[in-house]
């Protein structure tokens, strides 16, 4: 049976939009539990056996909260902002490849739209802080705008390596160009590239850290100076949406670390498209707990720090590594790494 | 027609926020009152409302986001194509990035990226 393209096109979007928000729901179970094991506790496990239910119980809930728009508040901008920060972090999906042909549009500019689409979570964030007209809100968001547009630069400049190792945006290609393996059992992803692979993996990582506003970059909801940051009016729904963004741009940057750098859907057996999506999400959510680990391992820095780590050693590191990148691609004739 | 799918998507996820915004609004509870409404500020009388103030560092930071920005543009290209440019796009770019660096240790030498 085949559908025509619109319906096919319209079916497939809503079936990667409901599998990123189940995901998502069942990420945040996932972090709590590493969370808890590292921590000597056992983590939510009274909802369904050993917690299975509970982002379930949770959703529930956070649907049974009421709505509170505090009155100072500019309404519609308040009232927008969810939507406008969940979006975006959804949209990032849509140029996924999960797997060989398995995803919504494989587009031939799809790291350039997936960066740009990231960022523009920013929007719905400044959105919710000025529309709070709280100064907690305010400040951090400020202070998240600060720090998203300092760290955007590395980020951009980590993820040319792989651009230039692959010598495509398209993602797909990307991955294509990671296939094979060195002696025999080394796979050619671009992080065991000697050297230059694992510097900028670092370097995407501490940016990828920074752009999700995750420890130790999370001065923008320092709890011990701002409550809970921007979504400190936020409750019920509003705040869900905005937690699920959030988790959703972390998923979603995970993914795209997976593939620039771990050789997304590659692995034995990936010839099934259903194997390779399973490889590219066991390496996707590696990198997340990586994130995670890091968040339980690390304090939180200050601002002038955060600002020095980007201007004054990420952006020149990672200029430097794309040269160098840049020449040994050259040395190589510019073709076949 | 490449984007067709992205733009269903994007109305996908705005529809589904949206309506997920309007569950509460058929189950959730309304029982609201003054205090309950006032800007948080940890329990006490809410004291100067921001009013849009900030100090400029907040700018300096976006004008030099800018400027390396721009040159993002140019690099964007750059990498993609770099594998047919060979050793001629190395050398355009390390001559524009040397200008660019000169321009950034201005910067720096001058205390912009200071945060005091």
């Amino acid at each position: 049976m085949t559908l025509p393209p619109l319906a096919y096109h319209a079916l497939v979007g809503f079936v990667v939009l409901n599998v990123v928000i189940g995901m998502v729901t069942y990420v945040t179970l996932l972090e709590r539990k590493f969370a808890a094991r590292m921590q000597s506790r056992i983590g939510p496990y009274y909802v369904g056996p050993h917690g299975l239910l509970q982002p379930i119980a949770d959703a529930i809930k956070l649907m049974l909260k009421e709505d509170v728009v505090p009155t100072t508040a500019d309404r519609w901008v308040y009232n927008l902002a969810p939507i406008v920060f969940l979006v975006p972090c959804v949209l990032i999906f849509a140029t996924l490849p999960f797997a060989p042909g398995l995803g919504v549009a494989d587009l031939n500019i799809g790291v350039l739209f997936f960066l740009a689409v990231s960022s523009l979570e920013i929007v719905g964030l400044f959105m919710g802080g000025w529309g709070s007209n709280n100064k907690y809100a305010l400040l951090s968001a400020m202070r998240a705008v600060n720090q998203i547009i300092s760290y955007d630069l590395p980020f951009v400049f980590a993820a040319f390596v792989p651009v230039v190792l692959a010598g495509s945006l398209q993602m797909s290609a990307i991955v294509a160009a990671q296939q094979g393996v060195w002696l025999g059992f080394v796979p050619k992803w671009f992080v065991v590239y000697p050297v230059i692979g694992q510097l900028a993996f670092v370097a995407f990582l501490v940016a990828t850290l920074a752009a999700e506003n995750r420890v130790p970059f999370d001065i923008l909801e320092a709890e011990s100076e701002l409550v809970a940051g921007f979504r400190v009016e936020y409750s019920g729904m509003k705040f869900a949406l905005i937690q699920l963004g959030e988790y959703a741009h972390m998923i979603g940057t995970s993914f795209l670390a997976a593939l620039l750098f771990l050789g997304g859907w590659l692995g034995p057996g990936s010839e099934h498209a259903l194997v390779g999506a399973l490889w590219f999400l066991l390496k996707a959510m590696l990198v997340f707990l990586v994130v995670t680990w890091v968040r339980w391992s690390f304090v939180r820095i200050r601002v002038d720090q955060i600002l020095a780590i980007s201007w004054k050693l990420l952006l020149p590191a990672s200029i430097v590594l794309l040269l160098a990148t840049a020449f040994w691609v050259a040395a190589r004739g510019g073709d076949g790494v | 027609m490449e984007y067709l799918p992205i733009l269903l998507t994007f109305a996908f996820a705005a529809g589904v926020a949206g309506a997920l915004l309007g569950i509460p609004l058929l189950i959730a509870p309304r029982r609201l009152s003054p205090v309950k409404l006032a800007p948080f500020e940890c329990g006490k009388d809410p004291i100067a409302i921001s009013e849009g103030r900030f100090p400029i560092k907040f700018s300096t930071v976006a004008i030099l986001f800018i400027i390396f920005d721009i040159e993002l543009f140019f690099l964007w290209l750059w990498a993609m194509l770099f594998r047919r440019l060979g050793w001629f796009g190395f050398v355009e770019m390390l001559v524009f990035l040397a200008i660019l660096m000169l321009g950034y240790l201005y910067i720096w030498r001058k205390g912009g990226l200071e945060w005091e």
